[in-house]
């Protein structure tokens, strides 16, 4: 549809102008540059936020004792060694804050959107290249504002990622609601507006840009989860920069919107007629959708890594589609979940329980798709095959305790328990970084010229990371059945919590161990681009565009005409009706080929 | 000695990093290298998948041998028994599709493992599959919905009935009041605004509502063995949380605005102490704290049973030590208790 405005656009790129070290890879307006200054900004924000919850591990396993990293690392917020309260509440905060929005929403979504889109539709680039690098640069600004709020004399924000007021509205309620908060809230700020920016512009190139045959239904998943994600970000993330703006009247002008009735240190405040209650209303109206905003990218990479390595086609892409379509839909209309003992009405309770246990079918649909496409495959276990895999199991873990965390009279006794950071950490937090990770491994050689990840070192990277990342938080579900609160500095203060200190430590064990193997990703990644083995021009032996185009990355992605379009992303291990493959000598069919001579024909 | 313990098992660690990687590449010596899996890659980590979902099933089993013993001892609410059965169920369903579904999936991974000149099925859809594994969830999940709507509505119901004995915990940074509305059951009004310390007015109670002057405020939580309590929470300064685990109980503290929830103790301090699964929980901790006593720790005195309030919302620096303890006893016991308290009025300092 929209063929031939790129034969015009092609004429233009014809004659290049100039390029200069700045607009090549500062300023650069190319969306493969753009894809991997977000990958390797989310990656050392990523190295931050996985650094502080080890410090904080260490806390809650030996609680109280003095570690000569805490001196050196925290300074002044660890007199002699012992890590102080105040910080602690701090390092889950910014842990947080970094993990959910700086890695696994910009770092995640930000790179895959940003290199797959043009790539796998067929476009020469974004739709607004310029917009694209401001979404990026304001993206860096949040980052940078995020990292500098760790050095404010008071420290940086400590009141959790979710930041209610009014503990973060009062300084004098924590050190960390003073000039922390209010960097902590301008960087959030920013970071809403880059990804808005982002969101719209993914938006507008794949309903615009797709290449002639590239219908919707044609799209690989990738595209569809980026698609809706961005979809969902848009109607989100406006709500939360609102909250933002509400809380920082709040905290600079004197309004009242979250806070009333308050007597705080021996005087009472004049703020009259807001609620706090609000404030959860509004955050979490962008922080669930956020999950999925987290998760259905990376779903759709496991998607399309499943399938070109188990040389199938993905099982059901029809009702893949309308999984991620349900879960865009009910993922807008569950967030009174985090919300059932907030003092709201319970009458609301029942209708979020009712919604929020909905989002389990389509997400359980997704799983058995998985697994079915799996069976009968000739998988062909690369590093992101295995971190795919890994993903669905997870997702299926942290996902069935969600059963739980979902009815409302369940919630009751594990809300705020380590059970919910069981759950969440594995369903979101480690399902999106084996995403993450399987992105990575697969598209490697995409990003840089062909070079390709050391195998051997992506192995021991995945299954150290795994046996761990269940190390970690399997055991973490019953220190959360026994009792125990989160965001709790030590457990000491409760008798009743002294035997669990023993499964704590092996919780910060396994932390420690996935920490380091973490390690063996960054040289791996590090060396890889410079030393990285070049692989053939599609190693994988995938069906989608982007391995049709050439390894030198060249501005427009595509020498000559933009290829067109034949068939859906899913012709692995296609036959004609007497078992040969419809290329003989190969397993595939790119989506590229035309319909050959015979050949039955899907409904794509 | 933790600090060398810990750096043994980094080193080991590290070793076993090196060695891994040493024997993925020896696996691989006679093909020619590529960094895409070959059948070999194929081979290993397809054991690897096998073994992994073995690994899956034991911490699995692991902690249920070793930690299930710490969690929680039987609900002492009325409806803590129906909270603790709806629990089990929910997990007896989840462990049951945990175990099939980790199964197949590191299966498949295992069985289907690459070969060079396999042939994958091509293997796009079946409407039929999908429709069961659609509607199977949509059967179960709505059976939960109901259960867990009927028993949410119930709990959630903060009524007169049963003449309640009414009780306000107040939060603050970071510590627990409880007010009790008296000998009228009626709590006087109250506000931050009315707060005066001088005259131990702690709570800001409207001292021209003559329903305050009975009110008791306490700093130990006391109650009845089987009679209805219908808590008001109320905060002074941020968000906390009321959390009672053994009730199966939690509600916010939220400022500005009085929040509920009413449950009916069923079991006394004494009776849980008696609670063989108590028992046995302050023995192993007593363990523990004996050891700790040993080497010098201090926290170490011996620990006896006790239902407890615990602050469950991030309120600050404290946030890990803003309790309360929770007495439950005989009707009568509490009568002794309440009678020896001073009402409101009677701790008030007079007005100058």
């Amino acid at each position: 549809m929209s063929a031939t405005g790129h034969e015009h656009g092609h004429d233009d790129h014809g004659h290049h102008h100039k390029e200069t070290f700045i607009t090549k890879y500062i300023f650069s307006q190319d969306h493969k540059m753009i894809s991997k200054q977000y990958l390797i900004t989310g990656l050392i924000m990523g190295f931050i936020g996985i650094a502080m919850s080890l410090l904080f591990r260490m806390q809650l396993a030996w609680p109280g004792q003095s570690f000569p990293i805490f001196e050196a690392v925290l300074g002044k917020w660890a007199p002699d060694g012992v890590m102080d309260a105040d910080i602690y509440l701090a390092l889950v905060t910014i842990h947080g804050t970094i993990m959910v929005f700086f890695v696994l929403t910009a770092g995640l979504s930000g790179t895959f959107s940003n290199l797959l889109i043009p790539l796998q539709i067929g476009a020469r680039d974004m739709a607004s290249g310029f917009l694209n690098m401001v979404s990026y640069w304001l993206f860096f600004l949040s980052s940078i504002i995020m990292v500098t709020s760790l050095f404010v004399e008071a420290g940086p924000a400590a009141a959790g990622w979710t930041i209610y007021p009014p503990l973060s509205a009062l300084p004098m309620a924590q050190p960390g609601s003073g000039a922390g908060m209010t960097l902590w809230l301008v960087s959030m700020a920013i970071f809403i507006a880059s990804s808005l920016l982002g969101s719209l512009n993914y938006i507008v190139t794949v309903i615009n840009l797709r290449t002639k045959g590239m219908s919707m239904t044609r799209l690989p998943l990738t595209i569809w989860a980026f698609f809706v994600t961005a979809i969902i970000g848009v109607i989100s993330f406006p709500v939360l920069l609102s909250a933002a703006l509400l809380l920082i009247m709040d905290r600079s002008f004197g309004t009242s919107f979250f806070l009333s009735d308050i007597f705080i240190q021996g005087e009472v405040l004049h703020y009259q007629g807001g609620s706090p209650v609000l404030y959860e209303h509004l955050f979490w109206f962008l922080g669930h959708p956020e999950v999925y905003i987290v998760l259905l990218p990376a779903l759709g990479i496991t998607s399309e890594v499943m399938s070109t390595n188990a040389r199938k086609p993905i099982f059901g892409y029809r009702a893949m589609v309308a999984s991620i379509l349900a879960i865009a839909f009910l993922s807008t209309i569950v967030w009174g979940h985090h919300m059932f003992i907030s003092g709201m009405n319970p009458f609301l309770g029942s209708v979020f329980t009712f919604t929020t246990l909905l989002i389990a079918i389509p997400s359980a649909v997704k799983a058995f798709n998985y697994i079915t496409t799996l069976w009968k495959g000739n998988l062909q276990l690369n590093p992101a095959m295995l971190f795919s895999i890994g993903l669905v199991s997870t997702f299926i873990t942290g996902g069935l305790t969600g059963i739980i965390l979902g009815d409302s009279t369940l919630d009751i006794n594990v809300h705020d328990t380590y059970f919910v950071v069981a759950h969440f950490h594995l369903v979101m937090g480690i399902s999106a970084l084996y995403g993450l990770f399987a992105g990575v491994y697969h598209w490697f050689p995409k990003m840089f010229q062909g070079r390709m990840m050391n195998k051997n070192l992506g192995y021991v990277h995945f299954w150290i990371t795994a046996v761990c990342a269940y190390g970690v938080f399997f055991p973490m579900h019953f220190v959360g059945m026994a009792g125990v609160p989160r965001r709790y500095y030590e457990n000491t203060a409760f008798p009743m919590f002294d035997e669990l200190t023993n499964v704590q430590v092996l919780m910060t064990v396994f932390a420690i161990i996935a920490g380091l193997a973490q390690l063996v990703f960054v040289y791996n990644f590090i060396s890889s681009i410079f030393y990285g083995k070049k692989g053939s021009m599609n190693p994988w032996k995938s069906n989608t565009l982007e391995w049709t185009a050439p390894q030198e990355h060249i501005h427009g992605n595509w020498p000559g005409e933009i290829p067109h379009v034949y068939r859906w992303a899913y012709d692995y291990s296609k036959t004609y009706e007497n078992g040969e493959y419809i290329i003989a000598g190969q397993d595939f069919v790119p989506q590229n080929v035309p319909l050959q001579e015979n050949e039955e024909e899907l409904n794509h | 000695m933790t600090a060398l313990l810990t750096f043994t098992v980094l080193a080991l660690v590290a070793i076993a990093i090196w060695q891994m990687t040493k024997i993925f590449q020896l696996s691989q010596l006679k093909t020619e290298h590529t960094e895409v899996a070959n059948d070999s890659d194929n081979n290993t980590n397809g054991y690897l998948l096998f073994a992994f979902l073995i690994f899956i099933y034991g911490i699995t089993i692991f902690s249920f041998a070793k930690y299930s013993k710490m969690l929680l001892p039987e609900a002492a609410s009325e409806h803590g028994g129906e909270y603790d059965q709806l629990m089990w169920v929910s997990f007896a369903i989840i462990f049951f599709v945990q175990t099939i579904t980790q199964a197949l999936l590191h299966y498949f991974g295992y069985k289907y493992r690459g070969q060079e000149g396999r042939k994958a099925l091509f293997y796009a859809d079946n409407d039929r599959l999908e429709f069961i594994w659609t509607i199977i969830p949509v059967i179960v999940l709505a059976g939960l919905i109901l259960w867990g709507l009927y028993t949410w509505t119930t709990i959630m119901d903060v009524n007169d009935e049963d003449d309640p004995i009414v009780i306000e915990l107040y939060a603050q940074q970071f510590n627990w009041t409880a007010r009790y509305a008296g000998e009228d059951n009626v709590l006087g009004d109250a506000n931050v605004r009315l707060i005066d310390i001088n005259r131990a007015n702690v709570l800001g109670i409207d001292e021209a509502d003559p329903n305050g002057g009975d009110d008791v405020i306490v700093k130990e939580l006391h109650l009845p063995v089987g009679r209805k309590v219908n808590f008001k929470m109320r905060s002074q300064d941020v968000l906390h949380s009321a959390y009672m685990p053994h009730f199966r109980a939690q509600m916010n503290c939220v400022p500005g605005m009085i929040t509920q929830f009413s449950f009916t103790p069923t079991v006394t301090t004494e009776e849980m102490r008696r609670n063989p699964d108590v028992v046995d929980k302050v023995k192993r901790t007593n363990a523990i704290r004996a050891e700790r006593a040993a080497e010098g720790i201090p926290n170490s005195d011996p620990w006896e049973f006790d239902y407890i309030l615990l602050c469950n919302k991030i309120c600050g620096k404290s946030h890990y030590n803003m309790q309360m303890k929770i007495i439950v006893e005989t009707e009568e016991e509490f009568n002794k208790w309440m009678a020896e308290q001073k009402t409101f009025k009677e701790n008030m300092t007079p007005a100058e």
